[in-house]
């Protein structure tokens, strides 16, 4: 018997879910092709803002890889949108010309991002945010710089327009109704995720109606878009718009084969449109007069439909309740449910000013309906899980607004809480990953790992933002065999791991290494080449001042203040702050080049210049020459602070906005000398083009009209990262502080050899930039142990050398070599 | 050979080498490494690692053993073999402490392809 013929138009999540669910439950049943007009493989959509922010690439994003396409027999035409179905041959046919038979059809065409009729909405440079292409086309985009406007300040609007400041440009946003993301937030959460936004450096204007789009003078060429005009008479000059006002379903083709549309598609309860033989799924659809826009109820629909298909006739859709996230990193939101003000429903509100934290919960006949949470949403999964259950939460009122950690009174334990969410609770939104499919998947297969139940279970794998719940799911299986903060032992050295050691060192006030080992029960006399410098750091940095740095727990780089060469010669960088020089420098380094016949002189990656292949004895000499130039070490070897790489800024610059050099070289002049778990490289760039390349440093400064673009946790090494925004001060002084602050929170946490987007990606940014930005007391605590421990550090070791210290490293214990010739 | 064969030569005093370092002493066939490690043993190897010829007295040292600074093979100061799963060795020589002077063994100064 033949198999059956599936054709599905339009490939993108709901059809992906439902093919996924089908083969699992009917392998061989059809015959599979699909149509989709974007041409690609299936991917996931609700990540296109990373990718446009430039914290994933396409290839992260896809869910189907064309091998998927081939295991499964299906036949995928990429680029094929679909003109026409006839119904009474049972068969669709594409605009290329390719026609397909089916007996079971679905419809998942999706929506389309409704553009506003203003005139100018059609000029190039007006873009809507849907597809990869529209990503493409702003990226584009955005490497020219310049000013965006983004038409909507909802979840899309907001996503583009963090992705475009990310790149970049100056963005304003511009929203219709009082608040952002009104028909998601209060208006209280809406204020404060204006505050949020802002604080990234984009513009925020509400009641804001558009009126025109204007585009430049079409004797110059194809007309692009110059600027956005408002209803009251603002003008906004912008070198794109993103249009985000909406979706709208994308029907026609259905009602164009004369089926029923309304609002989408109709379908009844088995996802079948008027026509048996054809399933309508996805944003397309009409389910009992709604349409949705958000993955969750998507993935439902598709498993009704790949369970129809499959036969089981009892599969049924209902709507349902649904949670939004904004995926914007940094700025934590959630609602769900129902949170309007009426007259038979109750509140409980929770705010905290100081970690600017809101959370509301809605209730209604001691039902909870609706909750928004902003700043901390760690409860979201279970408030959401409560909506949908409809739970009678009046023994919990007392606690509710606290979450599950306190429910029922006195327990605070959060495995405890995760491990009372029933089996049907959802953890992973993303995905539609229920709680009893995951401790499943970790009970049968044995799962130990976070990427183990990503892998089989799709858990945690897209936003992650359940990756905290997934592991409290692995910790309750597993106890405390699972705990993946604490797993890794420094070295074999010892049981310990980083962290524990630091936290010894503070509570003990250990003060050596040898103290230190025997303390803590090292299995060696005297540790490795591992442990030695990230114990010598970690008390360094502890007890600056009073611990005497161990030289012989160092690596040869920072004992001897060059970095060796493969030949064992040395190479030397010194500082040149901010990477300004002058002819003086160039000259005392072109003396020593040629007095000590160094062989190689290059230009660094970091804005400085490296003499290479001096001879180790020449070293104290060389240093001498360029002391006295006034010239210190470059650190160019230390697990301390490296370059601060500068443009020019103010002082030439057409552009700039603020003195980045003199910045620049203010922050080299301040922190130099200071030692940190690993190197440290920072960057200041005088306006958003950016030419320092300050988003890809472990700190960098973005400078603007307005004042100072902190960012941090860049990476441009064996990784490749933008950095995150810290936040936004005015002033060059907070500039300096904010920064040092971060340095100091970074020296007092961050593991040996753990760069600093490793050690945020550990704690949190959001921790991170709760101490060192928001909370001002704790800021300037840092920041005055930050200078308390640099009065230690800041002498030249190059000075000192030149001096004589440390002179047995330089020369040889004796010289046989003629000795023997002598014999 | 014998005991009383070996010439020692006198090349300094144990304070000159800081405990848990190393310094070199310059022949004609080549540098040795000579280490003091913290139990304040003394021993003397070529100043070249097995791997790519790394200086070792650059390198860590802990207990017996030195890590070069290259690509971190851990040479036993005992045997001077390196350990784990890397294979090779490089020379050793013998050498000892007398009255706080160190001193080396003549054999050192040979070429290593007549030791
Ligand atoms: C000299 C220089 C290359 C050049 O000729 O331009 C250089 C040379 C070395 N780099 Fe680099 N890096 C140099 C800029 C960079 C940059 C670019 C920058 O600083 O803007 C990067 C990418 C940014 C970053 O740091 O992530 C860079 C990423 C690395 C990495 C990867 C670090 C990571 O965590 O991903 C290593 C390996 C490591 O540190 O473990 C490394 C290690 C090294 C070492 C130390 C390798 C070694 O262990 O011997 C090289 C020492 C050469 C020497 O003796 O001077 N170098 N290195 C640059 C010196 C900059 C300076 O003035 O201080
Ligand atoms: C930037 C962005 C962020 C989002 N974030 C979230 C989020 O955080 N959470 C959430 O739940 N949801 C989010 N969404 C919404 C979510 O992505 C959609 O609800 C979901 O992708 C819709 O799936 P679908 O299969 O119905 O349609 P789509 O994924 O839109 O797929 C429809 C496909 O059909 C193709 N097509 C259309 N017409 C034809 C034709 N005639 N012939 C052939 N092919 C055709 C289209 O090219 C398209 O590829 C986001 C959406 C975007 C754009
Ligand atoms: S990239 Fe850096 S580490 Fe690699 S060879 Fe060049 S200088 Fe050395
Ligand atoms: S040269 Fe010593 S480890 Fe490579």
């Amino acid at each position: 018997m033949g198999k059956e013929k599936l054709v599905v138009v339009g490939n993108g999540m709901a059809p992906g879910r439902a093919l996924e669910k089908l083969f699992e439950l009917a392998p061989d049943a059809y015959d599979v092709t699909i149509f989709n007009a974007e041409p690609r493989v299936n991917y996931d959509r609700i990540m296109l803002s990373p990718v446009l922010s430039g914290e994933k690439t396409f290839e992260e994003i896809v869910i189907h890889g064309d091998g998927w396409y081939v295991k499964h027999d299906v036949t995928l035409y990429k680029g094929h949108k679909v003109v026409e179905i006839d119904r009474n041959a049972r068969t669709v046919t594409s605009a290329e010309g390719v026609t397909a038979a089916y007996d079971k059809l679905i419809i998942a065409t999706g929506s389309m991002p409704i553009v506003i009729p203003v005139p100018g909405h059609d000029l190039a440079g007006v873009l809507t945010y849907r597809d990869l292409d529209d990503v493409h086309a702003m990226l584009l985009a955005a490497k020219r710089g310049g000013r965006a406007v983004v038409i909507g300040g909802g979840l899309l609007g907001l996503e583009a327009a963090a992705g475009l400041r990310e790149q970049g440009m100056d963005v304003t946003v511009l929203h219709l109704m009082p608040t952002l993301m009104e028909r998601q937030l209060d208006p209280a959460a809406g204020h404060l995720l204006q505050k949020a936004v802002e604080a990234r450096g984009i513009r925020v204007i509400t009641r804001a109606n558009t009126k025109a789009i204007a585009g430049s003078d079409i004797r110059l060429g194809p007309a692009r878009v110059t600027a956005v005009e408002l209803e009251d008479g603002t003008t906004l000059a912008a070198d794109i718009v993103v249009m985000a006002v909406g979706i709208r379903p994308n029907a026609g083709l259905a009602k164009a084969a004369g089926l029923e549309v309304k609002r989408g598609v109709v379908v009844d309860e088995t996802m079948r449109t008027c026509d048996p033989a054809i399933f309508a799924l996805g944003e397309c659809a009409e389910a009992e007069g709604q349409v949705f826009g958000l993955v969750a109820p998507l993935y439902e629909m598709a498993n009704v439909v790949a369970a129809q298909l499959a036969g089981e006739n009892g599969a049924e859709f209902r709507g349902s309740a649904t949670a939004t996230k904004l995926k914007v990193t940094g700025i934590n939101l959630f609602s769900a449910g129902d949170f309007a003000d009426a007259k038979d429903r109750e509140e409980i509100v929770l705010r905290d000013a100081a970690r600017n934290v809101y959370k509301r919960l809605v209730l209604k006949d001691d039902k909870l309906i609706g909750a928004v949470l902003f700043g901390d949403t760690g409860d979201g999964a279970w408030f959401f899980d409560h909506i949908r259950r409809g739970t009678d939460i009046a023994a919990l009122r007392e606690t509710l607004i606290f979450g599950p950690a306190f429910a029922g009174g006195a327990n605070a334990d959060p495995t405890a809480a995760v491990a009372a969410l029933p089996d049907d609770a959802e953890i992973c939104g993303c995905n539609g990953v229920c709680k009893g499919r995951i401790t499943g998947a970790i009970e049968t297969l044995g799962l130990k790992t976070l990427d183990d139940v990503r892998a089989h279970t799709k858990a945690s794998a897209s936003c992650g933002s359940c990756t905290g719940l997934v592991e409290l799911l692995l910790k309750s299986k597993h106890g405390d065999a699972y705990n993946p903060a604490a797993v890794q032992p420094m070295c074999p050295c010892t049981d310990h791991g980083h962290d524990d050691v630091r936290r010894y060192i503070v509570a003990k006030g250990v003060k050596s290494i040898p103290a230190l080992m025997q303390a803590l029960e090292w299995k060696t006399s005297s540790g490795c080449a591992k442990c030695r410098p990230a114990l010598n750091y970690y008390l360094l940095a502890t007890w600056p001042g009073e611990y005497v740095d161990d030289n012989q727990s160092r690596y040869i780089n920072e004992r001897v203040h060059a970095n060796i060469q493969k030949d064992g010669t040395f190479s030397v960088v010194p500082r040149m702050w901010g990477g300004m020089t002058s002819a003086s420098e160039l000259r005392a380094i072109a003396d020593v080049v040629d007095k000590f016949k160094i062989p190689s002189v290059k230009v660094t990656g970091g804005q400085r210049i490296d003499m290479l292949g001096v001879r180790k004895q020449d070293l104290p000499a060389v240093w001498a020459d360029l002391n006295k130039a006034g010239m210190v070490s470059g650190a160019a070897y230390a697990k301390g602070l490296r370059t601060v790489k500068t443009c020019v800024g103010t002082d030439w610059c057409r552009f700039g906005t603020q003195d980045s050099t003199g910045l620049g070289i203010k922050i080299e002049k301040f922190m130099w000398g200071s030692w940190t778990p690993a190197k440290v490289k920072m960057a200041v760039s005088g306006c958003p083009r950016n030419c320092a390349e300050a988003t890809c440093k472990d700190v960098g400064v973005i400078c603007v009209e307005s004042g100072y673009d902190i960012h941090f946790a860049g990476a441009a090494g064996l990784d490749i990262k933008g950095t995150e925004v810290l936040g936004h001060v005015s002033t060059e002084a907070e500039t300096i502080e904010v920064i040092a602050a971060l340095v100091q929170l970074y020296r007092e946490q961050g593991r040996y050899l753990e760069r600093i987007y490793k050690w945020a990606k550990r704690v949190g940014i959001d921790t991170i930039r709760a101490q060192v930005l928001d909370d001002v007391e704790r800021r300037r605590v840092l920041y005055d142990r930050f200078v308390h421990s640099q009065k230690f550090t800041q002498i030249d070791p190059w000075a000192e050398r030149a001096a004589g210290k440390d002179a047995h490293e330089f020369r040889p214990l004796a010289d046989l070599a003629r000795a023997e010739a002598a014999e | 050979m014998t005991m009383m064969d070996t010439a020692w030569i006198d090349i300094g005093e144990l304070d000159d080498i800081p405990r848990e370092g190393a310094r070199i002493v310059r022949t004609a066939a080549g540098c040795l490494a000579v280490f003091r490690t913290a139990d304040d043993a003394i021993f003397a190897i070529d100043d070249k690692c097995p791997h790519k010829g790394g200086p070792l007295s650059e390198g860590i040292v802990h207990g017996h053993s030195v890590t070069c600074p290259l690509h971190n093979w851990v040479i036993s100061l005992d045997t001077g073999k390196a350990q784990g799963a890397d294979v090779g060795a490089t020379r050793s020589h013998r050498i000892k402490v007398e009255a706080g002077r160190i001193l080396l063994d003549a054999e050192a100064l040979l070429p290593a392809d007549d030791a």
